[in-house]
């Protein structure tokens, strides 16, 4: 186990693996999404009361689910950097946070256009849409962090840190609509429980979410290559690997 | 099929707006993400091999020279 933990904090090995992992994630998300939209928008049953803007729940609870996940990623790897100073959680942080943001908008726009038809406004004070708002400066707010200070180690602790203490947010968005019942409704989406949707709905929603889920990881795994490579940039390694592709 | 004809499903039963924005939206970000991926990656690598014919480059007039101010890698 130690000796698992200790080959993934050298980035040369990550180098390494992660090219063979990423055509499987990169097939896996293509193929679910674009499975997932063509069953949503063209087979799944229109809703018997919102009837076909509930479509939007393909992109919606996708993008939030992403966006919470990612930020509880941000936090596992900040802490991960800040205790055992390992390099490679740090490149992955970098690469995540914009993904994450991006999510959050995501979720945030969709709602806000389904809102229209179906809670006749676009905007409320709700707890539900506040905590996901607050997520959205969370995530500018660490981005923003790492391009303030001059300091690569400095601006990186400082990430960490507010990563850390920012992701207290991710459970109050997730029982937001439990405590503070106002507009959004609850879960309708779950792994475990009895489904809240009909199956011929619930499937191609799961689908869209494991496509997102793989996409994620495949931009991830891609984007923290390009990071090493940025970084060890003067390591011998990299140096060959640059000599030798020419 | 949930739709008759292709009308219908652009349509969306009155509600195209709201579903395709948010799908819209959602596309160009997902898409714009993978063609940012792969230009970093591009860039990251020609930086790589320019750094590397540089250092050829220097090794052959200056052999004594060992240690060279100022990274450009760190943008």
């Amino acid at each position: 186990m130690w000796a698992f933990i200790n080959k993934l904090r050298s980035p040369k090995w990550f180098y390494a693996i992660s090219a063979r992992l990423l055509p499987w994630f990169w097939a896996a998300a293509l193929i679910l999404i674009v499975t997932g939209a063509i069953w949503g928008l063209l087979f799944a049953p229109a809703d018997y009361q919102q009837g076909n803007s509930f479509r939007i729940i393909y992109v919606h609870v996708p993008a939030a689910f992403l966006a919470q996940s990612i930020f509880v990623s941000l936090a596992v790897t900040g802490l991960v950097f800040m205790v055992w100073k390992i390099k490679i959680a740090d490149m992955a942080a970098t690469v995540m946070a914009p993904l994450g943001a991006a999510m959050t908008f995501i979720a945030l726009f969709s709602g806000a256009v389904w809102g229209v038809p179906t809670w006749g406004t676009w905007w409320m004070w709700d707890a539900r849409l506040t905590s996901m708002l607050i997520l959205l400066f969370l995530y500018l707010g660490v981005i923003a962090l790492r391009g303030a200070f001059t300091s690569r180690d400095s601006a990186s602790r400082a990430a960490s840190v507010l990563a850390m203490v920012g992701v207290i947010n991710i459970p109050i968005i997730k029982y937001s609509v439990d405590w503070w019942y106002t507009l959004h409704q609850p879960a309708t989406f779950t792994v475990t429980g009895r489904a809240a949707m009909p199956m011929e709905m619930w499937l191609p929603l799961l689908i869209m979410v494991l496509g997102f889920y793989s996409f994620f990881i495949a931009l991830t795994l891609m984007r923290t290559r390009s990071e090493i490579l940025r970084r060890e940039a003067s390591k011998r390694w990299v140096r060959e690997l640059a000599a030798e592709a020419k | 099929m949930a739709f008759d004809t292709f009308q219908d499903f652009l349509a969306m039963g009155g509600h195209a707006p709201y579903v395709w924005s948010a799908w819209g939206l959602t596309a160009v970000l997902l898409l714009g993400a993978v063609f940012h991926a792969r230009f970093e990656r591009r860039q990251v690598l020609r930086q790589l091999q320019r750094r590397a014919r540089r250092d050829a480059h220097q090794a052959g007039r200056q052999p004594i020279q060992t240690s060279r101010g100022g990274s450009t890698n760190e943008a």
